[in-house]
């Protein structure tokens, strides 16, 4: 059912919501100094004019969490937090990167317990998004539309930064039950059809893979690249961490188990005890990075590549290195062989 | 799959589980074993990840079975050396497991027509020892064993009385070197230098090696056994990789579409060397 409203019936809903869940939206964060998904009780809160700079990911899978306490002789898991369930509001290649993290805690091996607490409590707000940014590609990689809400919205804002229109299509009565009785007005959120950006995507396979990874190509990231980690941290589709134990330091042994976000361009991500790298090179890394995103994820899991086109890697280098560069030139290395 | 309450339903397999040290064995300066309660079924092979104080979790092969034990060999190596001095006879050690693929004894190894030729280099005897010793205890179920295990140098050396007794065996053909030094019982060189000791010849169709060791070895071994006339279909390697859940998630054993915890360790040669970082 769509509606029509105005700002302030919204930011009631919000408040109403908010006893039932954690709401969650692109919101600019004062002392990060960037815009992250945070928890918010206005609608004006919303970020709308730039993708965000950290992706939904950090609301159902923290960047660091303590998984379990050892006190003594027993282990005890860490409670959750917050009782209630997380509600995101968010733009179509955020909801489609959360099934990447579902395929990886869910249908690799045995499902993720810690994963799972947090994410059977999260439902989707759509954030309608029609033109997308500078550094977009969703519509390449296939996540510029997305059916996976319960509630969608489109938001405009005046030249004066004020919420101007509000549509809303709420998809269950749970939703619609807050905006009954306001006015009816049909809306079926638009979603990009063409980005600035367009992805030509390298066809790798087990028969090139040797190849591909032996091409001179990846050697200029040695130096191009830092090994700073921060392409990874603002991608909503990478998952790997590290798990690292504190003791107390109390002598009895007591201490917790944490789990923290790692990443596989920092030069130790493949070090075993004994000092031994099975990648030293940032070009490695990169390589290693590429495939995943581009290769190895759909050629494990089928479906879809792990990439959905965000943007948020290419805002992010600190070295000016643009990801959607290095594939598209990664295309046309392949396109020689 | 996300409904609510699934997490309900799973287990967490993140979470370890207290277990006794029944023993503790200094088997070199580096080296040692822990005897550990532990009746869970698990395959020759697999490994668990332990819990070390002050480090954290780190992949262990089994290296010994027995009746409510098993056995872990760890290398003191890095930040790992701290911790394990905490570990005493009597105190609790928490572990999870048992993980990975394991060497196909039972479907590949054994039979009475069959034989089983082992390469180890260093501490890679440690994932290699349950199966050692379980056609040492069944001669019957094997035609003939060749052992060559290699050590860096007599600080290294692992396992004497294991070592002893398989040499003894009437159905194992032993060799261990060093190598660089000499010493009574042992050859001197690396074990690639004396892969051409083995009566490949003489097998027939019917026999498996098994290599396992650091990466270069297991590598130059393979080359070596395949100049020698052997098949790739007939090697067996076993992978170390850094792991940090053992359980597919973390990334950090992933090589392109394969994760090590879940496929491996152990892999079958000719799918192994598709493997490249």
């Amino acid at each position: 059912m769509g509606y029509r409203t105005d700002k302030t019936k919204l930011d009631r809903v919000l408040t109403e919501l908010g006893s039932k869940y954690q709401i969650f939206a692109p919101a600019w964060d004062k002392r990060r100094k960037s815009v992250r998904f945070r928890s918010i009780r206005t609608a004006d809160e919303i970020v709308l004019d730039r993708q965000s700079d950290f992706s939904i990911k950090e609301t159902y899978y923290p960047i660091s969490q303590v998984m379990m306490y050892f006190q003594t002789d027993n282990i005890k898991e860490a409670p959750v937090a917050d009782p209630r369930d997380i509600l995101i509001i968010a733009r179509p290649c955020d909801l489609n990167s959360i099934r990447r993290l579902d395929k990886i805690f869910g249908d690799n091996g045995e499902p993720d317990y810690f994963y799972a607490r947090l994410r059977e409590k999260v439902r989707f707000v759509l954030l309608e998004c029609r033109q997308g940014f500078e550094d977009c590609f969703c519509v390449s990689m296939g996540s510029n539309i997305s059916d996976d809400y319960c509630m969608a919205l489109r938001l405009e804002k005046n030249d004066a930064g004020e919420l101007s229109e509000i549509l809303v299509k709420t998809c269950d009565d749970e939703f619609d039950a807050f905006f009954r009785g306001e006015q009816e007005a049909p809306f079926e959120p638009e979603f990009v059809r063409e980005n600035k950006k367009t992805m030509r995507i390298p066809d790798i396979s087990r028969k090139n893979l040797k190849a591909v990874s032996d091409l001179e190509y990846w050697s200029q990231f040695d130096e191009k690249c830092i090994g700073c980690g921060g392409c990874n941290t603002v991608c909503g589709t990478c998952s790997c961490f590290d798990t690292s134990d504190v003791l107390y330091g109390d002598g009895r042994g007591d201490g917790e188990r944490r789990r923290i976000w790692s990443s596989c361009m920092l030069e130790d991500f493949t070090e075993t005890a004994g000092g031994a790298r099975s990648r030293n090179t940032r070009g490695a890394n990169m390589r290693f990075k590429v495939f995943h995103k581009f290769y190895d994820f759909k050629a494990r899991f089928g479906e879809e590549n792990m990439c959905v086109g965000c943007g948020r890697c290419d805002m992010r280098c600190p070295k000016d290195i643009s990801f959607f560069d290095a594939v598209n030139g990664l295309n046309e290395e392949t396109e020689k062989l | 799959m996300w409904t609510k309450n699934v997490s309900e339903k799973i287990d967490n397999i993140m979470k370890p589980e207290a277990h006794r040290i029944l023993g503790i064995t200094h088997e070199t300066q580096a080296e040692f074993t822990f005897r550990v309660a532990f009746d869970a079924p698990f395959e020759d092979g697999q490994f668990c990840m332990l819990s070390i104080p002050k480090f954290g979790e780190a992949p262990i092969s089994i290296s010994g079975r027995g009746e409510g034990y098993v056995d872990f060999t760890i290398r003191k190596v890095g930040r790992l050396t701290k911790g394990l001095f905490d570990l005493r006879e009597g105190s609790t050690l928490f572990l999870r497991g048992p993980y990975g693929s394991s060497w196909p004894v039972e479907d590949v190894f054994a039979g009475p027509d069959k034989t089983l030729v082992v390469i180890s280099g260093g501490t890679g005897l440690a994932p290699v020892r349950t199966t050692l010793n379980r056609f040492y205890d069944n001669q019957d179920q094997i035609k003939d064993l060749y052992l060559i295990s290699g050590f860096k140098d007599m600080d290294a050396v692992l396992f004497d009385e294991d070592r002893e007794k398989w040499a003894k065996a009437e159905k194992f053909h032993t060799l261990y070197t060093l190598d660089d030094s000499e010493a009574p019982g042992f050859e001197t060189g690396m074990v690639t230098a004396h892969l051409d000791k083995i009566p490949f010849e003489s097998f027939g169709d019917n026999y498996c090696v098994a290599v396992v060791g650091p990466p270069p070895m297991m590598h130059f071994t393979a080359l070596g056994l395949m100049k020698l006339g052997v098949p790739a279909e007939k090697i067996w390697v076993s992978y170390e990789r850094k792991m940090q859940c053992a359980v597919g998630k973390c990334g950090h054993c992933k090589i392109n579409e394969t994760y090590v915890c879940l496929e491996g360790p152990v892999f079958h040669y000719p799918r192994a060397r598709e493997l490249f970082d």
